[in-house]
């Protein structure tokens, strides 16, 4: 295997609601590209994640190639789907071993449409689609299970979106000023969930660059290095799975070289609470890490951003040498469906 | 025993709200204004309209923005002889690529003028509907009407077909 590691990143954290796409996404690509120390020319691949639905309109990912500059013409490709896929594709993409870096950009207007509907078109047309559950519904069903099965309560799912809130910096932070127990005393969203175990959806965009290893020495101090990276799937019907496990966390861990390695930081795309409980104990964390010091999904949680956006900011911090080892975790489709584990480390 | 289900109806309806950015929002607005803005690429120099944050060749910023003639060339063009649903024009018309005096981009309009008439090079400027129909769409042109110049010589916009 080629070494791959992540040398410049950068995201939105406070997108204005009169951008279109390509306004959004310019400046984080520039920004990444140049934090990244290389070029523009040196780049040999381009890939991108979106999705058609947020914006209710064909080929969105097409217009949003004017923000990278598609001349004379690159090598593209994209994904409808989190840019941490993205991300996996140019990984792969440099282990051809003919090109050395590769750009990799993600981006969510999730203010255009009602995003809780948007996703039920994810579902089955069969059986689940018709009935049109909203995403907070079926976040909201997991979480009964768990509580159900005894894996967390309504009160440890307060503590995470407390401990969540206000830590990072980002459009969707709202801090909590009450403790646990004021929290406990709001209503339900979606039983068991309330508006804080739910990240707010907001619009963003996050870009990164990521180099094979000389290239990646030669021109950053502290290369962000992926040392495993992983991602499975479960089944479509939510009835065949048990919810209560995230057996593709487990297993993408597993593959990625996790499962009892020291961490220092770990950053999960969890945009409910309990689903931070749930992939932070399918990736074994120990007491001793950082889980979501950034805020996680509570931070910023822009659709198809938020996953790309938790390994950049784990890489983030080994870039910029505050953590020498991390883990970051993204996913997508409904109830933790489908998930990528990827583990960061420093030089060593 | 009922008869198996072959066949569900499943609609499927999702509402947007969608924002035109920045840039186009600012080229539409003065659409009202019977003004057309473009801007200039800080990299490569060309004038790009409608008006865009960004280059989309170089994807560097605009430093300029320019309002730009209701004057242009006719670069290349169709007659349309198919009718669709919801037609406001009479069969053949001409509908162009005009590329206005001062930009690098050409738009697409409608040519008032017989269809066999219709030409590259040609000169045309457009009709600006009344203020009071004018909305923030290119539907404030009504059409472009051929100036009666003579046409354009192929050098002049060769580069931009």
């Amino acid at each position: 295997m080629r070494e791959v590691a992540v040398i410049g990143f950068a995201q939105v954290d406070y997108p204005r609601s009169d951008d279109d796409e390509v306004e959004m996404i310019s400046g984080v690509v520039a920004r990444a590209i140049a934090a990244s120390g290389i070029t523009k020319k040196q780049i040999g691949f381009t890939v991108s994640g979106s999705c058609d639905y947020l914006g209710g309109r064909p080929f969105s990912f097409v217009t949003a190639l004017d923000a990278v500059g598609a001349w004379p013409p690159i090598s593209e490709s994209h994904v409808e789907m989190d840019g941490a896929w993205a991300l996996y594709e140019a990984w792969v993409r440099l282990q051809h071993g003919d090109i050395d870096a590769a750009l990799v950009y993600a981006f969510g207007r999730t203010s255009q449409g009602d995003l809780g509907n948007v996703l039920a078109t994810q579902l089955d047309p069969y059986y689940l689609g018709p009935l049109w559950p909203d995403a907070v519904s079926l976040a909201a069903l997991q979480a009964r299970a768990m509580i159900d099965a005894g894996v967390c309560s309504e009160k440890q799912m307060a503590e995470v979106a407390r401990a969540r809130r206000g830590a990072g910096k980002g459009s969707g932070t709202a801090a909590t000023t009450g403790g646990v127990d004021e929290l406990l005393a709001a209503p339900y969203v979606a039983s068991p969930l309330r508006g804080h175990d739910c990240a707010a959806n907001t619009d963003g965009a996050a870009a990164m660059v990521l180099a094979t290893g000389d290239l990646a020495r030669r021109v950053c101090q502290r290369p962000a290095f992926i040392r495993g990276i992983d991602h499975r799937i479960e089944a479509h019907a939510l009835g065949v799975r048990d919810l209560t496990r995230s057996t593709s966390t487990e297993l993408a861990a597993k593959k990625a070289g996790a499962l009892g390695r020291r961490f220092d930081v770990a950053e999960i795309h969890a945009p409910y609470s309990h689903q931070e409980i749930l992939i932070s104990r399918a990736l074994g964390l120990g007491s001793d890490v950082a889980i979501n010091p950034s805020g996680g999904a509570f931070g910023a949680n822009a659709y198809i951003v938020t996953g790309l956006a938790r390994i950049g900011t784990a890489a983030s911090r080994i870039l910029d040498g505050s953590a020498k080892s991390a883990v970051a975790h993204a996913t997508s489709g409904p109830c933790l469906q489908q998930n990528m584990v990827c583990v960061l480390g420093d030089e060593r | 025993m009922s008869e198996p289900i072959k066949r569900i109806k499943s609609p499927v309806h999702l509402e947007y709200t969608v924002s035109a950015g920045r840039a186009l929002s600012r080229f539409l607005a003065a659409l009202t204004e019977a003004r057309l803005i473009g801007g200039r690429c800080s990299s490569c120099r060309k004038v790009y309209i409608p008006l865009r944050s960004v280059c989309p060749t170089c994807a560097a910023p605009m430093c300029e923005e320019l309002t730009i003639a209701d004057t242009g060339t006719v670069t290349t063009y169709c007659i349309v002889n198919v009718p669709f649903e919801g037609q406001t024009m009479k069969l053949p018309y001409v509908y162009a690529s005009v590329l206005l005096d001062g930009a690098d981009l050409p738009i697409l309009h409608l040519i008032q003028m017989p269809a066999d008439q219709a030409r590259m090079g040609l000169r045309v400027k457009a009709e600006w509907v009344p203020p009071d129909e004018r909305r923030p769409t290119l539907e404030s042109i009504r059409w472009f009407v051929p100036t009666g110049e003579p046409d354009a010589p192929f050098d002049s916009y060769k580069e931009h077909l």
